[in-house]
């Protein structure tokens, strides 16, 4: 472990970043996590100011800021309303990286990320084990999963209600495409993302389904790995950039348009965060810039480039949407899903601060899940108050928190991929 | 801070809101102002005014230095605390007690949020007009602890023109009660007045009676360019020569006006030299009638472009220019140091003068925005505080901003507040004998100094 002075210095590397804060607060009026403990430590400000405060060696509790910076969503939130412009991702991820370096990774952890996540093959084979044998968990492996890919929770701990591992992941399912462009005249390829591939598989083939109809071409390379948010987000450099590197290497074997994913977190890491916080082979830094350019959500695609426009109501039940922060903090994407929703036919309403997290946040959950449930009780609450049948989002990670805290409060509410509601009505169309 | 006296104030507050880790106490070492931090001994979050009550007096009993704070983002350094002093939220005290929609008038605590509160009020069919651009998280007890203005404050006045009592506690935790519910009252001395701007220095709040009133029934928008910011000061005169009040009436200098369109590309006009952002409401009628009068002077002082929302799409646009104009500024330095000296109105050419100068000599960026109705302009400079020589010249650019504004006949703060930040310069703006006036009638009613030492009267 190094000295205090050393992980002062690493921070100080932050400083250009962190001196853009001006210390005016305003980020208290969105951070969920802020707004259910009230407390200073939990909003943006006052960890840039603790992370100021080590790079200044003013602290020197520097567990206990490290604490403080992972009760955090990482959500965006704050970044997106930010009146200073603070690159506040960048921030707390640099600082994740710096602390891990300083506290080294959890045993767990690191079991997951270097063992598992950074061997897709091996992660495919024990999540496989994992289905079969779900009754039967031990606790160990029940922790591995909890806290492993970021948004893969095991079905088994506390009072979740969880979404179950897939007994057939999509991987198996659809083991590999490569067709060509068809009436469209334009081939993607299809990054699935673990939680898809793992958890709710049909809405990787409700993508792969409309892909079809629509006559595009589509690439799904055989191997994929996880997108690395998770290792990320735990400050684990090493495997996130072994993670890009073998994702770039499968992806760029073969030609196509875009890039889609229907995982609004794969979506964004991605987009945002491969270019940026790369530190592997400098090599590969055109390649991943390129293909990061071309990425896209499945219905942002849809909507943007093959047309998709509203069609009218076709009866059925009443639809609401949930913002995925992913999509809409950093991409700005809150339209297209909306317009997908109604090309699907649905009757729309729309219900009280779509825009706010529903509470997911990785490992956050796992973490803090009481904190996490009150965040997701609210947005639980404002989907039955919109009066909605069906709660859609185009994001699987706040599909499985959603759905644990529908289910808590009994409502009767179904949770799907917009994905799933367009693919449904076409299959109806015929 | 010895443990014993910790655990005296979690027998008060309860274990969960009393904080002493170094990450909990540096948390709350600052606020919006760009000063120093200091770390406080403890923090405490009382949840109901029977514990707040307590706090103040447990602080009291000790001597300890209590400073209150609500969303900390005033721009003085009224939050920062004194060191080995306690911090004391009321983000726990956050509740609407009472609207009262037929004698139109509310009580709250004083940790309710500003925005939320004007919703509420809104949900009536009432309005509450004070509007500080922090409102969306800016407590009320924090808005009448420093009397802070806002958007409206021409038509509609300030804070201290809805307060209409306080009850707050003492040094010894006896309850005060100050005001009433009736829009007039003269039983005692005016303590409700004493304590709007009075920055946690003389009592700390507990609830607040405020007035509503009823909203105005029209608004009408409108945007009007100028060749320059001296014609665009004399059209503010002349609007008001007019007789007409509007209740919003900003001004924006030229690198203001680019800083901002080149954050949002609204189209704004770069080319120039000032803008003025007008806004009359009232009586559909009235504000008919208004608008055109308003448009005419505009034009007769040389108005190039001018446009009127027609919608509110358009009446948006206009008011999003105004609210970018500092999150645009901020984005282009490390530090940005938002000032608000404050002039009578007339002398607003002057002070826009005064303010060119001071840039040029001192070789800094300034962008000028701000109230021009009410005299009260925010200077904003652009710097980097770890650049010590820039720094230096900044502070020296702020002492003879101040002198300037105060020999104009202006104020040193129109909304701020004094805090830590401004308290040497109070005895430029009053005298020896007012501070002393001050300094003995606070050693009688807090004789052990705990409360805010060192804020406004230094
Ligand atoms: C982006 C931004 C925009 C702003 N725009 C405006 C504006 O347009 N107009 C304007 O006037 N100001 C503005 N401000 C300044 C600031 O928001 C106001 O001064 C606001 O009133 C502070 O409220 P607060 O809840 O943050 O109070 P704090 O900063 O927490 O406290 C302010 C003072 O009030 C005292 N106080 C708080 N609660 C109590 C209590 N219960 N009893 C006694 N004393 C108490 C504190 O001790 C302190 O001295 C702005 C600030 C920012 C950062
Ligand atoms: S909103 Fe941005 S600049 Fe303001 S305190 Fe939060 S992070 Fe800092
Ligand atoms: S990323 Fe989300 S949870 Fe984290 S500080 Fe920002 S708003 Fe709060």
């Amino acid at each position: 472990m190094a000295d205090l002075h050393q992980l002062a210095q690493m921070f100080r590397e932050l400083d250009d970043q962190l001196v853009s804060c001006m210390r005016c607060g305003m980020c208290q009026a969105v951070c969920p996590v802020f707004a259910q403990t009230g407390r200073e430590t939990d909003v943006t400000r006052g960890k840039l100011a603790l992370l100021d405060g080590l790079a200044r060696e003013m602290l020197t509790d520097a567990a206990g800021v490290n604490d403080k910076l992972n009760r955090c969503l990482l959500c965006g939130t704050c970044q997106a309303n930010c009146p200073s412009g603070v690159r506040v991702m960048d921030i707390f991820l640099k600082a994740r990286a710096i602390m891990t370096g300083y506290f080294g990774l959890s045993g767990t952890k690191k079991a997951i990320f270097r063992g598992m996540l950074a061997n897709p093959r091996l992660f495919n084979a024990l999540t496989g084990m994992g289905a079969t044998f779900q009754g039967l968990f031990t606790k160990k492996v029940d922790d591995m999963l909890g806290s492993s890919c970021a948004r893969f929770n095991s079905p088994l701990v506390g009072d979740r209600h969880f979404k179950t591992l897939a007994a057939t992941p999509l991987h198996k399912l659809v083991p590999e495409l490569d067709t060509p462009a068809g009436a469209s005249g334009i081939r993607v390829a299809f990054f699935t993302g673990c939680v898809i591939d793992k958890i709710f598989p049909r809405v990787g083939q409700a993508a792969l389904e409309v892909l079809a109809r629509k006559g595009v071409g589509v690439f799904l390379p055989a191997q994929q790995a996880c997108c690395g948010i998770p290792a990320l987000s735990s400050g684990d450099q090493a495997t996130f950039d072994k993670l890009v590197a073998m994702n770039v290497q499968w992806f760029t074997a073969r030609e196509f348009d875009y890039l889609l994913t229907s995982c609004a977190t794969c979506t964004s890491t991605i987009k945002e965060l491969w270019p940026r916080m790369f530190k592997g082979d400098p090599a590969l830094g055109a390649a991943i810039k390129e293909l990061a350019g071309r990425t896209m959500d499945i219905s942002q695609f849809l909507v943007d480039v093959l047309g998709v426009t509203e069609a009218p109501a076709a009866g059925g039940g009443k639809v609401t949407y949930h913002d995925p922060c992913h999509l809409k903090n950093g991409l700005g994407i809150t339209a297209q899903p909306r317009t997908l929703i109604k090309a699907a036919g649905c009757a729309y309403t729309e219900m009280r601060e779509a825009g706010s997290c529903c509470g997911c946040g990785g490992s956050f959950n796992v973490a803090h899940y009481e904190l996490s449930k009150k965040i997701g009780s609210r947005k639980a609450q404002n989907i039955m108050d919109a009066g909605a049948d069906i709660l859609a989002t185009s994001c699987p990670a706040c599909m499985l928190h959603i759905t644990d805290m529908l289910s808590h409060k009994q409502a009767g509410i179904k949770v799907k991929h917009v994905i799933e509601l367009y693919a449904d009505s076409m299959k109806n169309q015929g | 801070m010895n443990t014993s006296i910790i655990k005296e104030f979690a027998a008060v507050v309860g274990d969960d809101n009393v904080m002493a880790s170094e990450t909990d106490r540096h948390a709350y070492s600052y606020d919006a102002a760009v000063l120093n931090s200091v770390m406080p001994a403890l923090v405490v979050r009382p949840e109901n005014s029977e514990t707040l009550g307590k706090t103040v007096k447990l602080c009291n009993d000790h001597g300890l230095p209590l400073t209150v704070r609500g969303a900390g983002t005033n721009l003085s350094g009224g939050t920062i605390p004194h060191p080995g002093g306690v911090v004391v939220l009321t983000n726990g005290l956050n509740r609407i007690l009472e609207i009262n929609a037929e004698d139109m008038y509310a009580v709250v605590e004083p940790g309710v949020v500003t925005a939320k509160f004007a919703s509420a009020v809104a949900a009536l069919g009432l309005f509450y007009p004070p509007d500080p651009g922090s409102q969306a998280v800016s407590t009320l007890g924090g808005n009448v602890a420093e009397n802070a203005g806002g958007l409206r404050g021409l038509k509609y006045g300030v804070t201290k023109d809805y307060v209409m009592g306080i009850d707050f506690w003492d040094v010894n935790g006896n309850l005060i009660k100050t005001g009433s519910r009736t829009v007039k009252c003269v039983s005692g001395y005016n303590l409700t007045g004493l304590m709007v701007a009075s920055e946690g220095t003389l009592g700390v709040f507990d609830k607040i009676i405020l007035k509503i009133i009823p909203p105005p029934k029209a608004a009408r928008s409108m945007m009007a360019t100028f060749a320059s910011m001296q014609a665009a000061s004399e059209t503010v005169a002349a609007i008001i020569a007019a007789k007409i009040v509007p209740a919003t009436l900003e001004i924006m200098d030229n690198f203001t006006i680019r800083t901002v369109e080149n954050f949002r590309h609204a189209g704004l006009p770069t080319e120039a030299a000032a803008l003025l952002l007008i806004e009359v409401d009232g009586h559909p009628a009235q504000v008919a009638d208004e608008a055109a009068l308003v448009e005419q002077i505009c034009r007769e002082h040389g108005a190039g472009e001018l446009k009127v929302a027609r919608d509110a799409a358009e009446r948006d646009a206009v008011w999003q220019a105004r609210r970018d104009a500092l999150p645009a500024l901020a984005k282009l330095r490390p530090t940005c140091v938002l000032e608000d000296a404050t002039v009578p109105r007339s002398k607003i050419p002057a002070m826009i003068k005064v303010l060119e100068d001071i840039s040029r000599r001192y070789q800094l960026t300034i962008g000028t925005f701000g109230h021009a109705g009410d005299g009260n302009l925010h200077p904003t400079i652009l710097t980097d505080r770890r650049d010590t020589k820039e720094w230096q010249r900044v502070e020296k650019a702020i002492d003879e901003i101040f002198n300037r504004a105060l020999e104009l006949g202006g104020t040193l703060s129109g909304e701020h507040g004094i805090g830590l930040a401004k308290a040497k310069y109070m005895v430029l703006e009053t005298n020896r004998g007012t501070l002393d006036y001050c300094r003995r009638m606070k050693s009688v009613l807090d004789p052990k100094g705990i409360l805010n030492p060192g804020k406004i009267i230094g």
